[in-house]
């Protein structure tokens, strides 16, 4: 069994989500835009798959095999629609940012993916760390996705204005090919610095 | 047998479970979001009317609905289509009229609405607040850059819709016409199309009004 600290921390480099096991790219490219939307996506990914973890892990010894998927895709979407419905109901600009990419969480390879991988052998506590660690892990990425985005794009973070107003933005970062390239340097730059290959 | 019926009950268990869970949330939150709902549709005819709230300070959300209370009467036409009538504090006749509008973009619907003067021709604004078109590109027609253009223009001329165009970039000249968005063609066609469209929806009820 791994420590506590390991399970947290180590999706948010050496095993991240998004740069080592390449999951969960699609959202990550759709809401980085700024980086007030990706911090919300974040939370709402966190919460979700940190409970989907919990709640799978209690019920690994009893579910039957031969609906195994649907049960975690039933809970999963659940509590994806309640994410969705709080969003809605407290943060209504940003969730109407975020339109239909909160209801993709559904489909998000990091849920499902920690779900099969890790909280169908886990007990429920080290499953919730590990889910949490990995929302973090994505979210670590999708804010700095976010921040180069916001910057070269607007000119500002967190809506704060960075630049002078003579700065004249950068619409590729704003696209989708931007963010692609973006992500695909920080990949790098995590290579290098860990030192990771792929075998 | 015995394998199966385990099965089925567990299925069972985890839709009731589910279905509570949801069901609760939305009894919940329901008043909730539909405040929220109705909100951002007075924020955007509004917007349509032309009142700048871009300045989130000095438009706090109690501002807009007051405004909204105060001015807005929502009517239907003759052919009861939705109407939106703007009447200036202590005015007993609107001077301005607004209308949802909607048609094709590229990627999806484009929901919006336009105003008129009380003329009943001249254009007092128009706003999108829901699409799906590419940020950067087809999502310009949310910016005021381009929502500012149609302001003073001709919706309707002598009673009857102008074949009201979006040109290519830099090409619009007198008063039937704004300029399109550079990279976003199907999407200012999209403006195009549903501009026409919805003004003849209306133009026999504005006609009646006009006349009255």
């Amino acid at each position: 069994m791994a420590s506590a600290k390991k399970l947290l921390m180590d999706p948010f480099s050496d095993n991240n989500p998004i740069t080592v096991q390449v999951l969960g790219i699609c959202s990550a490219l759709a809401v980085t835009v700024k980086v007030e939307t990706a911090l919300v996506m974040a939370l709402a990914l966190t919460a979700v798959v940190t409970l989907s973890n919990f709640v799978i892990s209690l019920m690994r010894n009893t579910i039957p095999s031969g609906i195994r998927m649907i049960v975690e895709m039933a809970v999963i979407s659940s509590l994806v629609i309640v994410a969705d419905q709080i969003l809605k109901a407290f943060l209504f600009d940003i969730s109407k940012q975020l339109s239909v990419f909160v209801g993709l969480i559904i489909t998000n390879c990091i849920v499902m993916g920690r779900a099969e991988a890790f909280a169908l052998q886990n007990p429920p506590g080290a499953s919730a760390l590990d889910g949490l660690g990995n929302g973090i892990g994505y979210g670590i990425v999708l804010i700095s996705v976010a921040s180069i985005r916001e910057i070269l794009g607007f000119g500002s973070w967190f809506g704060i204005r960075l630049l002078p107003e003579s700065y004249v933005p950068n619409g590729l970062a704003l696209l989708a090919p931007g963010a692609f390239i973006i992500l695909g340097l920080l990949i790098w730059l995590q290579r290098t610095i860990t030192k990771r290959v792929e075998d | 047998m015995r394998e199966e019926t385990k099965t089925l009950t567990f299925a069972a268990v985890i839709c009731v479970a589910c279905s509570l869970l949801l069901s609760g949330t939305a009894a919940v939150l329901k008043t909730r979001i539909e405040a929220n709902q109705k909100y951002d549709e007075q924020r955007n005819i509004l917007k349509a009317f032309g009142i700048k709230m871009t300045d989130k300070t000095a438009w706090p959300r109690e501002k807009i609905e007051a405004a909204f209370e105060d001015n807005v009467a929502e009517i239907k036409t003759d052919n009861g289509l939705p109407l939106y009538t703007w009447s200036d504090d202590g005015a007993t006749k609107p001077s301005k009229y607004a209308f949802p509008i909607s048609g094709k973009g590229l990627w999806g619907n484009l929901y919006g609405y336009v105003a008129v003067e009380a003329d009943l021709e001249t254009i007092a604004g128009i706003t999108f607040y829901k699409h799906e078109e590419t940020a950067g590109l087809g999502a310009e027609i949310e910016k005021a850059y381009f929502q500012d253009q149609f302001v003073g223009k001709k919706l309707y001329e002598a009673g009857l819709p102008t074949p009201f165009t979006i040109t290519k970039p830099g090409m619009a000249k007198g008063d039937i016409e704004v300029d399109g968005i550079s990279g976003a063609t199907l999407t200012s066609q999209g403006v195009q199309n549903l501009l026409r469209k919805d003004s003849a929806a209306y133009a026999d009820s504005f006609k009646i009004r006009r006349e009255n």
